[in-house]
């Protein structure tokens, strides 16, 4: 549908139109902050029952990338308001070049976050398929992307935590079982907006947002603002567990 | 009969000539609409649909429950029974009917829009039920699940050999609908009314969907994250609520519960709206206490959020924890108590009618009060000891579920069958099925206070044998109730086709619905009304046709019916 700035039938004015979509973008926000709410429970109390467990899965976690990937998710969120920003003022040649920077950020993110992923079924640390958390320590030949002094590192790491919690292996799956929920549940989010950006893209093309009516430009920029930043809670909640030691 | 000029005396009225019904023909027309009447109406045929099924699952239990041991079904099979009835019936009936059906249809013309915030989401809203639906209807066909509609861990992500999977895929998916249609309803409501429609003029039923509709938005997320860990944890071996991993299933129950127990509020606040409607209607009589009752639906939705452990007072929590639960569970009785007052007391000094509606809210003020009461027994954590997981709590939430929210579903599809056909149901047939109706469930499952009081357990296939008299009159009073089901499906039908013609407003009653032709045009209205009048008020309103004295006295006319 070719819409620029049409009334749609329903409305009364141009107004109320762009008023209700913006209404309605931050009550289905609500409705996300619940969904991924329920999760973060799930998280905090089991990182609290079985906190020597999630600090030991948060140290096998690479602060370098987590820490790479929020640089980069903050300065998408950065290319998309001033996408918006394009928009509304009627910079019809930048909206398009900020949108797609965005879409390249947010790609750069999966790549990253893929890197992670591969890792984490590499050194056995997916819950429910042979999970081991001492897999690297006991065959350091398998697990070559970390080297020997980190190894030796985790391998103290690992002795203090089991004096502290024998069961350490079977909550350190729960760590793991937040983190893989969490994160792709995040990631879910993030194709969907990957995938509404794209449409934005097309659309601002084709010359389709102005200054009088830019609504999907404006209500997208909201759920990317949103989606990071529940990475912004993500980031701490699991990679930064007892790191100060 | 009467001397008052109303539409549906007088020379035969005619149906009018363009309606939302023949504005465009084909089934495409139907599939991809936007209008939110004909959307109300693809929901009425899907969820009536899905009624059937839960119906059927209820009456393999009740079939199976006639004698003490059980020679129907198996154990496992039994299991099945009660977990399809219960699924179906809460996610596929209760909690779409009154806000997909009534709701969709209702609002924009109550509140004098063309149509919803979001006509396209309100499609999509059906096509996800659908989806959704299907899923689960798949899951019957592979054998159906056995662990309850609660899905408790570890039972649902380990242990069971059932259709476990797609059935939660297909709640999930279900959930959807319900979010965004509390979406559609929350931003309707703020920006779309017509002008001098303010909110302390829009009828109680657009605040019972609002406050339904926040119990949505807040609440439904939650159970699809649940579901989607305990489906997680079933197909793919994350941990969460499994003790062999060292999870907890007492987490799963918290996190289950906290949507579902405001899902109870979904089911009832829309009933409660429509009676909200009815009771003025027929009372002649403006609603006592206009705004205690809007403030109460939103009292009910937030309290709601605060009560979900009274399911769990027997998981072996702090009695602190199980103190004060119970007394939010007191707590969340007040605004129900509230709104029932206030239903009856708008009754004194009105003058009341019989006809079909009316009855079911009396129905409704009845059982909704006796199912209410009994909440209070069990959330007073003394009692539930003893009956919890028995067929007192079974027994409770049918009241309020059938005798409360089915009846305020049957009053409003009665009620507003002239305007959403055009034509009128016939009068006599209709109360004595109301009456079949309240008399069938009654026998149902008053039976079932007795049972559990006496300590017949809840989902058990065997009972020992001095309970089978019970069994057997709430057997009976199940199929009197099928009957008492049957009958509105078959004449309300066959009055969209034949039944008499209604005219604009037949009751007469006092909202913006009703100012509009029956059947409605696809735009609702063909100028935007401008709102001068506040709700029920039978007195300013000369156009209505009533000579309505003051509030002591009985009207100098009599209400014209139907074909009587």
């Amino acid at each position: 549908m070719h819409r620029t700035g049409a009334l749609y039938g329903q409305f009364e004015t141009l107004e109320q139109q762009k008023e209700t979509a913006s209404l309605g973008m931050w009550i289905f926000l609500v409705t996300e902050v619940m969904f991924f709410g329920g999760i973060m429970l799930a998280y905090t109390i089991n990182r609290h029952t079985y906190f020597h467990a999630f600090a030991m899965g948060s140290k096998t976690l690479s602060l370098g990338l987590g820490g790479t990937n929020t640089a980069v998710l903050i300065a998408s969120s950065f290319t998309m308001a001033m996408g918006v920003w394009s928009a509304q003022t009627g910079k019809k040649k930048l909206l398009p070049m900020f949108l797609s920077l965005t879409i390249l950020l947010g790609f750069i993110f999966f790549g990253i976050k893929y890197v992670e992923y591969a890792q984490k079924f590499h050194h056995h640390l997916v819950p429910g398929r042979n999970f081991d958390i001492t897999y690297c320590i006991d065959n350091p030949n398998k697990c070559e992307d970390i080297d020997a002094k980190d190894l030796a590192q985790e391998r103290h790491e690992i002795e203090e935590a089991m004096a502290a919690d024998p069961d350490l292996n079977a909550h350190a799956q729960l760590y793991y079982s937040a983190y893989f929920g969490m994160t792709g549940l995040h990631a879910l989010h993030m194709v969907i907006g990957a995938g509404l950006l794209f449409w934005l893209l097309a659309g601002s093309l084709q010359g389709r947002f102005t200054p009088e009516w830019n609504t999907p430009v404006d209500i997208v920029g909201l759920y990317w603002h949103f989606v990071d930043i529940v990475w912004i809670y993500l980031f701490p909640l699991l990679y930064l567990i007892d790191r100060h030691k | 009969m009467s001397a008052v000029t109303k539409t549906n005396t007088g020379p035969a009225l005619q149906l009018p000539e363009k309606t939302y019904l023949n504005s465009t023909y084909g089934i495409r027309s139907w599939l991809l609409t936007t209008d939110h009447k004909r959307i109300a109406l693809l929901y009425l045929i899907s969820v009536t649909f899905f009624f059937f099924i839960g119906g059927f699952f209820a009456m393999m239990i009740r079939l199976h429950l006639l004698t003490p041991s059980g020679y129907l079904l198996s154990a496992d099979t039994y299991n099945r029974m009660f977990t399809m009835h219960g699924v179906t019936m809460i996610f596929f009936f209760l909690i779409p009917s009154i806000p997909a059906i009534l709701g969709n249809f209702l609002i924009p013309l109550m509140i004098g829009a063309k149509d919803l915030a979001f006509p396209k989401i309100n499609l999509l809203s059906w096509y996800i039920y659908i989806i959704g639906g299907s899923f689960t209807l798949y899951s019957m066909i592979t054998g159906g699940l056995d662990t309850g509609w609660t899905f408790y861990t570890p039972l649902s992500t380990v242990y069971s050999n059932s259709a476990v999977a797609p059935a939660v895929v297909g709640v999930f998916i279900t959930g959807f609908s319900s979010i965004l249609t509390g979406l559609n309803f929350l931003v309707t409501v703020h920006t779309m009314r017509a002008p001098g429609m303010t909110w302390f003029r829009l009828p109680l039923f657009v605040w019972a969907h609002y406050a339904t509709s926040v119990v949505m938005i807040l609440g439904t997320p939650v159970i699809a994250i649940t579901l989607g860990l305990a489906a997680m944890e079933r197909v793919f071996g994350l941990g969460f609520f499994n003790p062999a991993m060292g999870g907890d299933p007492i987490l799963f129950q918290h996190l289950f519960w906290f949507y579902s127990h405001p899902a109870v509020y979904i089911m009832i606040l829309p009933a409660m709206g429509v009676i909200s409607e009815l009771i003025p209607t027929f009372a002649r009589k403006k609603l006592f206490g206009y705004h205690f009752v809007a403030a109460a639906s939103l009292a009910i939705a937030v309290i709601g959020f605060l009560v979900w452990t009274h399911h769990m007072f027997l998981t072996g929590q702090s009695t602190y924890s199980a103190v004060a639960f119970s007394f939010l569970t007191f707590l969340v009785a007040i605004p129900s108590a509230i709104k029932t007052f206030n239903w009856t007391a708008t009754l004194f000094g009105g003058s009341i009618s019989f006809d079909t509606p009316m009855l079911y809210a009396f129905g409704f003020l009845g059982l909704f009060l006796v199912g209410g009461l009994t909440g209070l027994f069990l959330g007073c954590l003394g009692i539930d000891m003893h009956v919890h997981d028995t067929y007192f709590v079974v027994a409770h939430f049918h009241y309020i579920m059938v005798g409360g929210a089915v009846m305020g579903y049957l009053g409003g599809l009665h009620f507003w069958w002239p305007k959403i056909t055009g034509r009128m149901y016939p009068e006599w047939i209709a109360r004595i099925a109301a009456l079949v109706l309240f008399v069938g469930f009654n026998l149902t499952f008053f039976p079932q206070f007795v049972l559990g009081y006496l300590g017949m357990p809840r989902r058990y296939h065997v009972y020992p044998p001095e309970f089978q008299v019970y069994n057997v009159m709430s057997t009976a009073g199940a199929s009197i109730l099928a009957i008492g089901y049957l009958l509105p499906m078959v004449y309300l039908t066959w009055a969209a086709f034949y039944g008499k013609v209604a005219g604009n407003n037949p009751w007469p009653a006092t909202g913006l619905e009703w100012t509009t032709q029956s059947p409605p045009l696809t735009e609702n209205f063909e100028v935007t009304p401008v709102v001068t009048w506040e709700a029920y008020d039978f007195h300013n309103r000369p156009e209505l046709g009533l000579d309505v004295p003051g509030h002591t006295g009985s009207p100098t006319v009599a209400p014209a019916h139907g074909d009587d």
